[in-house]
C-alpha cells in the first residue's frame, strides 16, 4: 500500500466506526432535540471524514467547468441526502464510495505490479572491461565491440556473442520456458537472460537501444497504445451514459414532483441515480482484462502488441502456418542420395557437387547438404549464383552444375514438365535435384520433422475455436500432403514461390466469413508482407530476430509452437472476462435505475450497483492474470 | 512526432478516458493515448505544433485531474 493509500484506509477506519456508532443512536429522534443533534453530528463526522477530499475535489472541478465530474456527482448525491434528513444514508454512500475507489486504486496497483514483475528484464547495469579493469557502468555507455563480464546469478545486459566461460542461461523471463540454454564460447547471447551458472564474457554486438531488451520492454509499453474495440466502444458509451442518467435524474426530481407533489421522495429517487451515474465498473475492469490478459501471455513469452490483437486473436477462426520452422523444427538432414543410373557419379561425388555449389545459399535445405558433405573435401565453385525459390547454379570443375527444386529443372530444360524425375520418385521430403552440363546427375532427399507437440498443438486450436488449419510450403504437393496428414492440417497449398505465400494469404482473407479473423503463424524470416496482411501475424521463435518483432502482432518469444493455442486460450478468456462484466455491469445498474425511478431501491441498492459492481468487475478481470497451463 | 509521457496521480479510469478525447481533439494531433494501467501519455503530433501541442495537453490532464502531473523530460 503507499502512503496515500494508507491514509484512505485510516479514514475510512475512522469514519466506519462514526458510522456504526450513529446506527446504534435512536434512529428518529424529535427534530432539533438534543438525541437529534449528537446523531446529525456524528453522521456528519462520519461523512467528511470519509469524503471531505471528494466534496473539495467537487468544488474545485466544477469551477473548471467538468459537470459530469464523478466527484461533483458523488458530492451532490451524498449532500442531497443530507438535506432531505437521511444522514445516515449520505455518509454510507460517500463511505462505501470512498471503499471502492481504495479497493480500485489496490487492484490495479497490484496487476500494475505484477506485470512489471513478469517484466522485470531491465538490467540496472554492465560491467565492462576497460584497459584491463571491470567497471559498472549503465548499460547504454557500453559500446559495440566491448567486452563486458556476467557473473552467475546476473542478468545478461546487452546482446552479444560469448568470448570466454560457458554456462547455462536462464531465458525464462524472455520465452518463459524453464529449461536452461547452454552456451559456450561463440554462441549468441540475448539480454534479459540471466546467467545461471558459470562466469561468462560476452563481446557486445549491439548498442542498448537496440538490444532484445530494449525491443521488449518497447513493445509491452507501446501495447497499450493499441485499444480493443470493446474499450473504445466503452469510452464513447461512457461519454453519454453519464450526462443520459444526470438529465433523468433532474427529470425524475421534478416533473413528478410537480405532478404528484411529495418532493423529497423524488428528489431522494433522482439522488439515488447520481450515485449509479459513474461508468466505473465499465471504464476500468475492461481495460484491466485486456492489460491483464496482455500481462499473463508475456509471462510465457508470447508478445502482444496491443489489446485490440487480443480481441481479434479471439475471433480466428482460419490459422494459416507457414510449414517450416513453424510445425516443423526447420533442421533438415539429408535422408537419401540417389544419383542417376547414366550420370555414374558415387553418392560420395554426386553429394560433393551439390555441397559445393550449395554452399552460397543460406537456405536451410542448402545447409543442411552441406552439412552432410562435412568430412569429405569439397570442389571450389566459381561464380556461384542463387536464384531464389529455384536453386543454384555455379561453375565446378568447369562444369555447369545447377542445384535446387523440379521447378528449376524445368526452367532449365533439364525436366520436361511430366517427367517421372518430377515426382522425385515417391521419395518423401523435399528434393535436391542436380544437373551437369544440362545432363540430369541425380538427386537427394532432405526431411525435415514436424514438432514434437505440433499435432498435439494443431488438435488443440481445433478444440478451442474449431480453427480451420491451412499449410503453405514451398515443398511438393505429396510431400506437403503427407506431412499435413500427419498433423491434422485441414487445407494444403504447396510449392508456392517465396512471393506465393502472400498471394495465398490474400486469397484465404477473400474467401474468409465477414465476422472472423485470420492469423498468420510465421518464423518472421521472410513472411513480413504475409504476417501484415493477416488480421493477427504471428511470429514464431522471434527471439533475437528484430524483423519479426517488428512485422507480427502477436510474438512468441519461444519456439514452442503449443504457445499458439495458450494464446488463443488467453484471449477467449479476456474476452469472455469483458463480455461477462459488460452485461455484468449494465444490467445492475439498469435494474438499479428501474427500481429506484419506481421506488423500490433506496441508495443503499445504488450504493451496491456503483460500488459493489466496480470491485465485482475488477476482482473478475484480474482473473485474466492467471492462466492454467 | 510521437513522444510518451509518465503521468504521476492518475487516479481515475474514466479521467484517463476524458483526457484522452480532449487531447486527441487538439490541433495539430494526429494521435494520442492516455492509458490507466500504464499511467502514460503518448502523444503523436506534427513536428513543428509538437512543444505547443504538448502544453496544451498538460492542460487538458489539470482540467481534468488537477492532482495529476506529468513528468516532461
Amino acid at each position: 500500500m503507499t502512503r496515500k493509500q494508507k491514509k484512505l484506509l485510516i479514514r475510512i477506519i475512522v469514519s466506519a466506526v462514526l458510522f456504526a456508532g450513529g446506527l446504534f443512536l435512536p434512529h428518529e429522534p424529535e427534530q432539533f432535540s438534543v438525541m437529534w443533534f449528537v446523531r446529525l453530528a456524528v453522521f456528519l463526522a462520519a461523512y467528511l471524514t470519509a469524503g471531505y477530499d471528494i466534496l473539495w475535489k467537487a468544488v474545485r472541478n466544477i469551477a473548471r467547468g467538468q459537470v459530469f465530474d464523478e466527484n461533483f456527482l458523488m458530492a451532490i448525491a451524498s449532500i442531497g441526502a443530507m438535506i432531505i434528513g437521511e444522514y445516515s444514508e449520505g455518509a454510507a454512500v460517500m463511505i462505501f464510495y470512498q471503499v471502492g475507489e481504495l479497493f480500485q486504486a489496490l487492484a490495479v496497483g497490484k496487476s500494475r505490479k505484477s506485470i512489471a514483475d513478469m517484466m522485470d528484464i531491465n538490467p540496472e547495469s554492465a560491467n565492462v572491461e576497460r584497459d584491463g579493469e571491470v567497471l559498472e557502468v549503465e548499460p547504454d555507455e557500453v559500446e559495440i565491440g566491448e567486452t563486458i563480464v556476467v557473473k552467475p546469478g546476473e542478468k545478461v545486459p546487452l546482446d552479444g556473442v560469448v568470448v570466454f566461460g560457458s554456462s547455462g542461461l536462464d531465458t525464462a523471463a524472455l520465452t518463459g520456458e524453464s529449461a536452461l540454454r547452454d552456451v559456450t564460447v561463440g554462441d549468441e547471447i540475448f539480454s534479459g537472460s540471466v546467467n545461471a551458472n558459470g562466469l561468462l564474457k560476452i563481446q557486445v554486438t549491439k548498442p542498448y537501444s537496440d538490444s532484445t531488451v530494449s525491443k521488449i520492454l518497447e513493445l509491452v509499453e507501446n501495447s497499450s497504445e493499441s485499444k480493443a474495440k470493446t474499450e473504445s466502444f466503452i469510452t464513447r458509451f461512457a461519454r453519454v451514459y453519464t450526462p443520459i442518467v444526470v438529465g433523468s435524474a433532474v427529470l425524475l426530481a421534478v416533473i413528478p414532483s410537480l405532478i404528484f407533489g411529495n418532493w423529497s421522495d423524488w428528489i431522494y429517487r433522482a439522488l439515488t441515480f447520481l450515485v449509479v451515474s459513474c461508468p466505473c465498473a465499465l471504464v476500468i475492469s475492461v481495460p484491466l482484462s485486456y492489460f491483464g490478459g496482455i500481462g499473463a501471455a508475456a509471462k510465457r513469452g508470447i508478445m502482444i502488441k496491443g489489446a485490440n490483437y487480443l480481441e481479434t486473436l479471439a475471433k480466428a477462426k482460419i490459422f494459416v502456418f507457414d510449414k517450416t520452422g513453424t510445425l516443423t523444427k526447420g533442421s533438415f538432414s539429408v535422408s537419401e542420395i540417389r544419383p542417376d543410373e547414366k550420370s555414374e557419379l558415387s553418392e560420395n561425388e554426386l553429394l560433393n557437387l551439390c555441397a559445393a555449389a550449395e554452399k552460397i545459399s543460406n537456405h536451410p535445405i542448402a545447409r543442411s547438404i552441406v552439412k552432410a558433405a562435412e568430412g569429405i573435401e569439397i570442389p571450389t565453385a566459381e561464380n556461384a549464383e542463387e536464384i531464389a525459390g529455384f536453386g543454384v547454379r555455379a561453375i565446378i570443375d568447369g562444369k555447369e552444375i545447377l542445384a535446387g527444386n523440379a521447378r528449376f529443372m524445368v526452367k532449365e530444360g533439364i525436366f520436361g514438365n511430366d517427367s517421372e524425375e518430377f515426382n522425385g520418385g515417391n521419395s518423401p521430403g523435399t528434393v535436391v535435384f542436380c544437373a551437369a552440363d544440362g545432363k540430369y546427375a541425380g538427386c537427394i532427399s532432405v526431411s525435415d520433422t514436424p514438432k514434437d507437440n505440433a499435432k498435439e498443438a494443431l488438435a488443440e486450436l481445433d478444440r478451442l475455436c474449431n480453427a480451420k488449419k491451412i499449410m503453405l510450403t514451398g515443398d511438393r504437393q505429396s510431400a506437403a500432403e503427407d506431412i499435413a496428414q500427419k498433423l491434422g492440417i485441414d487445407e494444403v497449398r504447396a510449392q508456392l514461390l517465396p512471393d506465393g505465400k502472400v498471394k495465398a494469404v490474400e486469397e484465404i482473407f477473400a474467401e474468409k466469413p465477414n465476422d472472423s479473423a485470420l492469423a498468420f503463424v510465421g518464423d518472421g524470416m521472410n513472411d513480413a508482407p504475409s504476417l501484415a496482411r493477416a488480421d493477427v501475424g504471428i511470429a514464431m521463435g522471434a527471439l533475437g530476430s528484430d524483423a519479426a518483432i517488428e512485422a507480427a502482432d502477436v510474438v512468441l518469444m519461444n519456439d514452442n509452437i503449443g504457445s499458439i493455442p495458450l494464446a488463443v486460450r488467453i484471449s477467449a478468456k479476456t474476452r469472455r472476462i469483458v463480455i461477462q462484466n459488460i452485461v455484468f455491469a449494465l444490467a445492475v445498474k439498469a435494474a438499479v435505475l428501474i427500481l429506484s425511478a419506481l421506488g423500490f431501491a433506496n441508495m443503499w441498492a445504488a450504493v451496491f450497483a456503483d460500488v459493489g459492481v466496480s470491485v465485482l468487475a475488477i476482482l473478475n478481470a484480474m482473473r485474466t492474470l492467471s492462466i492454467k497451463e | 512526432m510521437k513522444k510518451t509521457f509518465k503521468l504521476v496521480d492518475l487516479d481515475c479510469a474514466n479521467c484517463a478516458a476524458k483526457m484522452e478525447t480532449a487531447i486527441k481533439k487538439l490541433d495539430g494531433v494526429t494521435n494520442a493515448s492516455v492509458s490507466f494501467m500504464t499511467q502514460k501519455l503518448t502523444i503523436e503530433a506534427d513536428d513543428d505544433k509538437f512543444d505547443g501541442v504538448v502544453k496544451q495537453a498538460v492542460e487538458c490532464i489539470k482540467k481534468v485531474e488537477p492532482d495529476c502531473t506529468v513528468v516532461l523530460k
